[in-house]
Parts: structure tokens; C-alpha cells; sequence
């Protein structure tokens, strides 16, 4: 079902009822730099949001923002119709609804494949254990990597490792997924197998917010591009739209940047 | 030669210094672990007693702290921490000095443990819903413990020659011993020396081959 529709306006103060994450007037400094500013930026259910932009625009700490592994300075994020929380309970229950990759996998070190995909149900949604054994299984097998689930981390291949992370994300199930440039610390052979199983999670009617470079999946699985420079979102458009006719210099100038190789 | 062995009963003596170790290196372990979350925990309060536990106690010697249990806490104050005659409660306050010594070389091992865990390991932790709790015991000691195995030992290896200072306060272990040996034994003094090193160096010479090859064992591979 990722035929939702592509063209919303986005940034409006209100909320419709399936705007699953909503950012309005949201600020942020790093001392004196301005990393974040003015962001107003909704995303409705199963909708496929790409970011990009130049180095050091501020695609990450706005994917971190979103489940408030950065503060903000000033503004209002919300999941779901509810305000992201202070530290606590409520906002560790409300990441739990967030998945989130990185760009280093960060898988956890001394745990096994397996432990891994079934840590966050265990000590998180209290599932029982053979439940979230059968299902870190079956979120393995999905992602390709059901053979793996006794290795250690470091045992697997780079490609292998982000997509067990995709599957730990998964495991939770939650609402909407963050990727924060999921394939450029990839071996060039290994950046398909991962995009091949976000493209499924897409088709699947995840909502995601995407950090990355890789303009053949924006152009094939976002329903909006989101083009950031110096802390602000210059652009958003559907991808057919921005690709072929950017509106804004700067977007023109890095398209060209990055389209020349 | 070694006649006059016969007199004493060193095992016995080893024997509480063994056990002045043991005790001493759980609760040395556990209250490390204790200073050392509250070292890098959220709440500034707790940073902040952590911080000047470390830097009071780690600098102060050792025989302070354990003549300060016995003439403070117990002839002062009165504490005698459950032990029913005298000897007991001597092993037991000797104990706890030595804990609340340990403890902080403990937490600085672990803190430098703590430091070699990637960030990422305790974001991605975070992201998935775990509280800070439950991010420190199942992600970040975890992997912190297996980096400080080594250092650890140090610390151990010292614990067990330091619990030689818990004589200052009359407890019978071997230092004390040795040191009733040498006055009547001056002629065989050397001797003397010779079979106390030995006990300490039987002591923790396989402590420390151990824990080296656990050491290698248990390490994070990333
Ligand atoms: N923890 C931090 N402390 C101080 N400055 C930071 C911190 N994190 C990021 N910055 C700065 O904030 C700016 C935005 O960083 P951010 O990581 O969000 O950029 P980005 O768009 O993700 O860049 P890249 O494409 O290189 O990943 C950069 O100038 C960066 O140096
Ligand atoms: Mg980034």
C-alpha cells in the first residue's frame, strides 16, 4: 500500500488524523551553530519521506530529534498525535514505537543475532520468550539472514549486519522507522541487499523517514523528497518533481554535485 | 628447619586473609559497580557524590581507613556491624574498609571500561525503549566488564597483599602472624620472610593467570 497519496502540504500547524509525525517550528543549536531551524515537516502514515542534502545540513540531527535522541531548543514534535515526552518512562515507551537504524549498525556487541532481534521484546514489550524467539526467527528469515541468528555481530558482513538491525527495528513493530544513511558505511556490493529490503518495508506500507544518497531508492520508493541545506528545508517534493526540476539554486547545484558520478 | 612451624598455625592465618579477600572483592565489586553507574548517571546528584567518593577515598591510605572503622565506628560510635566477640567484629569492620577502599579503583577500572563502549551501542539501545537502568546493566556494564577483566585483577592482586593493613587493627590474619613470628623466631627470620611471600604469591600468582585468560575469553570482538 504505498500508493498513499504523494502530495500533501506539508508544515501545517494541524494536524490531520494520519499525520503520524509532525514537527512544527522546531529549533536546535550546537553552541552557537544553528543546526535546526524553523523545521516544520509532516509525515502521514505510510508515507516514504527521503532526506538529503549536503554534508553537515542537519539530515541526521533532525532524524535523531525525531526520537529525541538530540533535544530541541525550541519547537513541538509529535508521534502520533501525542507530544514527544521529557526523559522517562513515557519517552522510552514512545521510542519503542520508533524504529531507528544507523548509519554503524550498532548492533550490540556481546549478544547473538538472535538476542539481539529479541532484547527490545523482552525487557521493552515484556513478550514472552519463546514468542520473541519465533519472531526474531521469522524477521531473520524476512530480511535473508535466518542462517546467521547464532553468529556474533562481528561475525557478519556489513550488509548482513544493517539488515539484522532493520530486523531489531522491526521487532518492535513500531509506528514509523528512521534510517540515518543505512548504506554508506556499506561495501559497494552490499548497499543492494539492503535497499531491497527497505524497498519491501516500503511496499509493505512502513512509514519511514530515510537519510541517504541513494537517489535511485528516492526516486523509486519515496513519496516525497525533503532536500535540507544549512539547517533549514529548502525543498520538498515528489521525487519525479525534484529530480527533474528542482526549484530552489541550491538544490540545483547539489544535484548536480552528486549526479555527475 | 622447619620445626618451629609447628608452633604456629600459619594456614590458619592464610585462611582469614583468604577470606578477608573474598569478602572484601564481592563487596568491593559490587559497590564499585554501584559508584561507577552513579558516575554516569543522568542525575547531577548522584555524579557529584560519586565524583568525591573517588577523589576522598582513593586518596586517602588504606591504614586510615581501617584503623578510622575500628577506632570511629566501633569504639567511637559504637558499630559492630552484627559480629558477636571482638575477633569478629575486628574481621568484619576490616572488611568494610577494605570495600569501601577497593571499591573506588574498582569503579575507575570500570569507568575506563565504560569509555571503550561505543556510543552507539547505548543510542541504539536507547532507540529501542530501554530505560537508563536497563541500558547500563544489559548493554553497557556488560560489555565494559569483559573490556576491564585485566585491571580488575590488578585491583584483586591488591586487594589480597593490602588486606595485610587489617593487622593494624588486631585481626589474626597472616601479616599479624608474620610480624608475632619475627620476635620469636629472630633467628630464622629470613625464613619467615620467605614462607609469607610464598603464601602471598600462591595467593596471586593463579588469580592473575586466570582472570589473564578470561581476560582474552570474554572479549567483545567488533
Ligand atoms: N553532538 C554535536 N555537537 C556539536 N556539533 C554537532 C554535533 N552533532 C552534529 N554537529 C554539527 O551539526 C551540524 C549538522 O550535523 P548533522 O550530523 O545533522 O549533519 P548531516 O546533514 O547528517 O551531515 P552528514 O551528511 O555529514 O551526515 C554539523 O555541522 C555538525 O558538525
Ligand atoms: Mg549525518
Amino acid at each position: 500500500m504505498s500508493n498513499v497519496s504523494v502530495t500533501k502540504d506539508a508544515g501545517g500547524p494541524e494536524s490531520a488524523p494520519s499525520d503520524l509525525v509532525v514537527l512544527n517550528n522546531v529549533n536546535k543549536h550546537f553552541g552557537a551553530l544553528h543546526v535546526l531551524q524553523d523545521i516544520d515537516l509532516t509525515i502521514a502514515s505510510g508515507e516514504v519521506v527521503v532526506v538529503i542534502g549536503p554534508s553537515g545540513s542537519g539530515k541526521s540531527t533532525l532524524c535523531r530529534t525525531i526520537n529525541r535522541l538530540e533535544t530541541i531548543d525550541s519547537g513541538h514534535i509529535a508521534i502520533d498525535e501525542k507530544p514527544l515526552p521529557e526523559e522517562g518512562k513515557e519517552l522510552a515507551q514512545l521510542r519503542a514505537d520508533v524504529g531507528m537504524v544507523f548509519q554503524s549498525f550498532n548492533l550490540f556487541a556481546h549478544k547473538t543475532v538472535l538476542e539481539n532481534v529479541m532484547l527490545g521484546q523482552l525487557k521493552v514489550r515484556r513478550t514472552p520468550k519463546q514468542e520473541a524467539q519465533d519472531k526474531a526467527q521469522a524477521l531473520l528469515d524476512r530480511v535473508g539472514v535466518a542462517n546467521q541468528a547464532h553468529k556474533y555481530p562481528a561475525q557478519l558482513s556489513g550488509g548482513q549486519q544493517q539488515r539484522v538491525a532493520i530486523a531489531r527495528a522491526l521487532a518492535m513493530d513500531p509506528k514509523v522507522m528512521l534510517f540515518d544513511e543505512p548504506t554508506s558505511a556499506l561495501d559497494p556490493e552490499m548497499i543492494n541487499e539492503v535497499l531491497e529490503v527497505m524497498q519491501q518495508l516500503a511496499r509493505d506500507g512502513m512509514t519511514m523517514v530515510v537519510v541517504t544518497h541513494e537517489m535511485g531508492f528516492a526516486r523509486s520508493a519515496a513519496n516525497r523528497v525533503v532536500f535540507m541545506s544549512d539547517g533549514r528545508i529548502v525543498e520538498e517534493a515528489a521525487p519525479e518533481q525534484f529530480f527533474n526540476n528542482p526549484r530552489s539554486d541550491r538544490a540545483k547545484d547539489f544535484l548536480s554535485k552528486i549526479l555527475q558520478h | 628447619m622447619f620445626d618451629f612451624l609447628e608452633d604456629y598455625d600459619v594456614w590458619e592465618a592464610f585462611w582469614v586473609t583468604i577470606q578477608l579477600t573474598l569478602y572484601s572483592a564481592i563487596g568491593s565489586l559490587i559497590w564499585g559497580t554501584v559508584l561507577a553507574a552513579m558516575r554516569v548517571s543522568p542525575v547531577p546528584v548522584m555524579r557529584a557524590f560519586g565524583t568525591l567518593y573517588i577523589n576522598t577515598v582513593r586518596n586517602t591510605p588504606l591504614t586510615v581507613i581501617i584503623v578510622a572503622t575500628s577506632l570511629g565506628l566501633y569504639q567511637t560510635m559504637g558499630i559492630e556491624l552484627g559480629g558477636g566477640d571482638s575477633k569478629e567484629i575486628g574481621f568484619r569492620l576490616a572488611v568494610l574498609g577494605l570495600i569501601a577502599y577497593h571499591a573506588s579503583f574498582v569503579c575507575e577500572s570500570l569507568r575506563s571500561g565504560i569509555n571503550t563502549v561505543p556510543v552507539g551501542q547505548a543510542e541504539a539501545a536507547r532507540a529501542l525503549g530501554l530505560n537508563f537502568l536497563q541500558v547500563l546493566t544489559l548493554i553497557v556494564l556488560p560489555q565494559a566488564f569483559r573490556s576491564v577483566v585485566a585491571p580488575l585483577a590488578n585491583v584483586l592482586i591488591a586487594l589480597t597483599k593490602n588486606t595485610t593493613v587489617a593487622s593494624a587493627i588486631g585481626v589474626s590474619e597472616a601479616a599479624l602472624l608474620m610480624k608475632e613470628m619475627i620476635e620469636i623466631e629472630s633467628d630464622v627470620i629470613f625464613l619467615v620472610f620467605a614462607i609469607f611471600a610464598l603464601g602471598f604469591v600462591l595467593l596471586t600468582l593463579p588469580v592473575g593467570m586466570l582472570l589473564g585468560w578470561v581476560s582474552k575469553r570474554v572479549a567483545v570482538k567488533r
